[in-house]
């Protein structure tokens, strides 16, 4: 209790320091004049009086700092009379300061930012209700595509029916294109993204609309009353965040439908399940509609409250072999299976190794930063020995002193962490406006309270480091001989130099080791860029088109007929435009959406896993051109292949090998999508999604045979594509009055789009060795510079003995390189250590790639040489009389 | 050993003059600084080295304990001085502290008087 007390009495004195003062002055001033009064009254002399009045009181001053001590709060003096000199001194010392602030704001802002994203991606948790309770619903064999991750409707009633460790399960429509529908209203049809979820979907998840209310069951079962929500953006973009919305009919193609509700700001369909794409409202998934469709439900569950994955994975295993499909078509073996996947793992699982080699990377680039700032305030340090031992002389402890360094690094490094927090604040925002890169979670990036604290623990861990190398050389030398006329060239500074020595050494190292990093991804990206990818994207440029409707009356024959004739025309139209190579449609275009049909040889039995499931393209006569597709053998479509005659495929090579070993495939008949086509030629195999991926199984249909719902225009062009793209729309408005305003968008960005997040860890980690490899060059100009000035007197004397400069500038560059080529060789063999860290994000690249290690040695090399020589240039300038002299 | 010589002083021990002015107080009523440590010396027969401005550290932490309270006032001669008195609190502090010190210094006592062996 007392001890309370006495705390926040010591807070109030701390506070009100002048009147306290005043209230002891006035204390004293009584006090001696009352001994003075006393002392004469005994007979002393007024002088004599006052003498011993001051001699019984002891020190005044002392009497004052004593109570100072006993009433306030000591230590916070101390440490603000520290901070008030540190300050000074920083302000005295410019240059030092704003290159130490800059170097730790560039630190600590690329390590917060890597956190950010890190913490964004990998260790927050999903934006929804007990996130751990949600699992992705995959099968065991993808290599399909979406087509084998998805499941029917049927079977997705089944499953729903059957299982026990799941609360609910839900799932949302696979295959649902950027731009499928458009906005009618006022003016020109604005192209929008639908998505259809199933009715529970939003529920499961735990996201509750911000305005209005989800789908009830009768809306979900069936079309007559079509009815939407909307996601946040859309809502601000289009409505302008007007509530009145709900409740409202909008026109969607040719559809009225109701917008009942608004989801929150924390719902991004597309972050979570689709980086990169922009969702802008979600229908009900209406079975009926899409039960003919095949496999094109995405499954997530959500599991009952105990019950684990495994417990969950058990049942299914037991489960989906006697699904009804599975049960009827013994032929395709189990065609269902299903394999748990945490919902977060399935969304950031393949990141984690990108973000820890990150993470780690920028880790690396902080620790530099601390060598480097070690470096600089050791010679500051030394710099400074005249002022330690001075102080230290005139009664400062060792501990005060060490202190007094501390808190000028603590200084330092906040400085360092504000600048950092601005630099990451910046990339953070810029970050979460990437759409472009197709990393999920990307658009939550941010600097929160968990990245503040962690800009906080980086920033003080940094200044410990940093600050106690120069520190504990304080603390163990000998302060005394600061004052010997400079102690050059005696033990101590030669001790100091080695330590300098041995962190340039570690610093060149580090260095190493990131750009080794960074040249193993770089060689990678560069691969990645130059695989072949079966069509040629540059110069091709694909665009949105909307065909007229087709009447829902019309027959699957008249309905080819007519889509085919209107392909027909836009094909041929386009092909008239001026600048224009080749035209083709396609329904789908690689590195986009992603399905798969099956496709076997007529007539012939196969065994469970023999054949793979097809990727399809629907495609009019031109595409190949268009795409630059290679028709190996055979011929390409033409219109003649429309509705009336046989059904044509084209496969590609992968298929013909499989399918037809050792056989000619032109004229032969396979079964494909449940009918029977005669392959007219082989086309050369494409990758399919990702550049890094296998081909796999892929074929051609002609539009007249399957209609599809999307078109995209493909054209190739030598014009520049922003030129034709009006040319373009007009062409399809003249076709197509209610065609939506969409952009015609390079073949390119698609592939961009397949290799970004590869792009942005690449780009990341080769700004961190650069940033590396110039603090390493920064650390070795530092020393070697300092090692100059240190022995201008020993170098005057040398010239003055007939050293040439040459010799002079030599043996400067030669100690260079000698530190970096311990550096260099340390590094090397901690590259080696490290590189399988990395080794399963490369492509083909060896994790020991000579020409990588190779550019390193000589980058570095040059770099130190660099870095060395312009301290030796100064070195062999020396006036040997000018440095004799001036000592 | 304590130093018989007549010219040397005590050093003060930890606490103790804190425990000189409570009970200075407590005797005497309200008292100046001046006052106090004029009392103390006198009482110590000036046997304690005290120099009297230490008197001041002392009385800041007694009253930011609360055992003391200070008021502005004026002395006989008319001049501003801070008059101490012992507060209710002090006063049962003293009682513990003074009880402690006779423990203590009776136990000393009788340790340091302790017959050598072989003297029983």
């Amino acid at each position: 209790m007392g001890a309370m007390r006495e705390a926040v009495a010591r807070i109030k004195s701390f506070f009100a320091k002048e009147e306290r003062d005043a209230d002891l002055e006035a204390e004293l001033e009584t006090h001696l004049e009352l001994a003075v009064e006393d002392n004469m009254r005994e007979g002393m002399s007024a002088e004599e009086a006052k003498r011993q009045a001051l001699i019984r009181f002891g020190g005044v001053q002392q009497a004052r700092e004593q109570q100072r001590v006993a009433r306030g709060l000591p230590w916070l003096d101390v440490l603000l009379q520290d901070l008030r000199y540190t300050l000074r001194t920083l302000g005295r010392e410019r240059a030092f300061t704003i290159v130490a602030v800059l170097i730790l704001g560039l630190g600590i802002g690329a390590n917060v930012a890597v956190f950010s994203v890190v913490d964004t991606v990998l260790l927050r948790p999903l934006p929804f209700a007990q996130p751990q309770q949600l699992v992705r619903i995959l099968s065991k064999n993808m290599k399909g595509g979406e087509s084998t991750a998805t499941f029917s409707t049927d079977a997705v009633q089944e499953i729903q029916d059957r299982n026990k460790s799941f609360q609910s399960i839900t799932g949302y429509f696979a295959f649902s294109g950027p731009d499928n529908l458009k906005l009618m209203g006022n003016g020109q049809p604005k192209p929008v993204t639908e998505l259809d979820v199933m009715g529970n979907f939003f529920t499961t998840l735990g996201v509750q609309p911000i305005l209005g209310r989800l789908f009830t069951l009768e809306e979900t079962l069936q079309h007559s009353r079509p009815v939407v929500v909307l996601s946040y953006n859309f809502w601000k973009r289009q409505y302008g965040g007007k509530p009145e919305v709900v409740g409202q009919v909008i026109r969607l193609n040719d559809v009225p439908v109701t917008v009942i509700g608004v989801l929150p700001d924390t719902f991004d369909f597309g972050s979570v399940f689709s980086p990169g794409a922009r969702m802008d409202m979600f229908g009900p998934v209406i079975p009926q509609d899409i039960r003919e469709e095949g496999n094109t439900i995405a499954l997530v569950g959500r599991l009952k409250p105990g019950v684990t994955m495994a417990q969950g994975q058990a049942e299914a295993d037991l489960i989906f072999p006697k699904l009804e499909f599975n049960v009827q078509h013994p032929e395709y073996g189990s065609a269902y299976t299903a394999r748990f996947l945490e919902l977060k793992d399935f969304v950031s699982g393949k990141l984690r190794r990108s973000l820890i080699v990150l993470w780690c990377a920028v880790g690396m680039i902080l620790l530099i930063v601390c060598v480097n700032l070690s470096n600089l305030l050791l010679s500051r340090a030394a710099a400074r020995s005249k002022e330690f031992a001075l102080r230290s002389a005139l009664g400062a402890g060792r501990g005060r002193l060490v202190r007094q360094l501390l808190t000028e690094s603590f200084v330092l490094s906040s400085a360092g962490a504000l600048l950092g927090l601005a630099i990451a604040w910046s990339l953070a925002a810029y970050l979460a406006h990437q759409g472009s890169i197709a990393l999920p979670l990307l658009s939550s990036v941010r600097i929160d309270g968990i990245a503040l604290t962690w800009t906080v623990l980086i920033a003080m861990t940094t200044a410990l480091i940093f600050g106690l190398v120069p520190g504990m050389k304080i603390a163990a030398g000998n302060l005394q001989d600061g004052l010997k006329d400079g102690g050059h060239g005696s033990g101590t500074g030669a001790k100091r130099e080695r330590l300098r020595s041995t962190l340039v050494i570690s610093e060149v190292a580090l260095a190493c080791i990131l750009l080794v990093g960074a040249g193993l991804l770089l060689r990678s990206f560069m691969k990645v860029l130059d695989v072949d990818l079966g069509f040629e994207p540059s110069r091709a440029a694909a665009i949105s088109v909307d065909m007229k409707p087709i009447p829902r009356t019309a027959d699957r024959k008249t309905f080819e007929t007519i889509q085919w004739a209107q392909w027909q025309e836009v094909v041929h139209r386009a092909e008239a435009l001026p600048g224009v190579e080749a035209a083709g449609i396609a329904d789908s275009l690689p590195m986009s959406r992603n399905r798969s049909w099956g496709v076997s040889v007529k007539g012939r039995e196969y065994k469970k896993d023999e054949l793979e499931a097809t990727f399809v393209y629907i495609v009019s006569p031109g595409y190949m051109r268009a795409m630059g597709l290679h028709v190996l053998k055979g011929r390409d479509f033409t219109w003649e292949d429309g509705p009336s005659s046989d059904g044509a495929i084209l496969i590609n090579e992968t298929i013909a090998k499989h399918l037809f070993p050792g056989e000619d495939p032109l004229g032969r008949m396979v079964q494909a999508g449940g009918d029977d086509k005669r392959v007219i030629g082989v086309v050369a195999d494409m990758r399919e999604t990702s550049a890094e991926g296998d081909a796999g199984w892929q074929m051609y249909l002609p539009a007249s045979q399957d209609g599809p719902e999307g078109a995209q225009l493909v054209i190739r062009t030598k014009l520049p594509q922003a030129a034709l793209s009006a040319t373009l729309m007009t062409m399809l408005r003249q076709i197509n009055p209610d065609q939506p305003a969409v952009e015609l968008k390079p073949i390119q960005n698609l592939v961009d789009h397949a290799t970004s997040p590869r792009r942005f860890f690449v780009y990341l980690v080769s700004v961190f060795a650069a940033l590396g490899l110039f603090l390493a060059a920064l650390g070795i100009y530092g020393v070697i510079s300092y090692s100059v000035t240190q022995r201008t007197q020993e170098i005057g004397i040398r010239m003055a003995l007939g050293a040439t400069m040459a010799r002079v500038k030599w043996d400067v560059i030669a100690t260079t390189l000698k530190l970096a080529a311990i550096g260099i060789v340390l590094g090397t063999v901690g590259s080696i250590a490290a590189s399988h860290l990395i080794s399963s994000l490369l492509f083909g690249t060896e994790s020991t790639d000579p020409v990588t290690f190779l550019a390193m040695v000589l980058v570095l090399g040059t770099v130190a040489l660099l870095a060395g020589y312009v301290p030796a240039r100064r070195a062999s300038r020396i006036d040997p009389m000018v440095a004799l002299r001036n000592n | 050993m304590p130093d018989s010589r007549p010219d040397s002083k005590l050093d003060l021990l930890q606490g103790t003059l804190e425990l000189m002015v409570l009970q200075t107080l407590a005797t005497m009523g309200s008292l100046h600084g001046y006052g106090i440590a004029r009392r103390i010396e006198q009482v110590s027969g000036d046997e304690v080295l005290i120099n009297q401005g230490t008197i001041y550290a002392s009385l800041v932490r007694l009253q930011q304990r609360g055992w003391i309270s200070a008021v502005w006032g004026t002395s006989d001669n008319n001049r501003k001085a801070k008059y101490y008195a012992i507060t209710a609190e002090g006063l049962g502090q003293l009682a513990k502290d003074s009880a402690y010190w006779l423990r203590l210094a009776s136990v000393m006592e009788r340790v340091l008087a302790m017959p050598k062996e072989g003297d029983v």
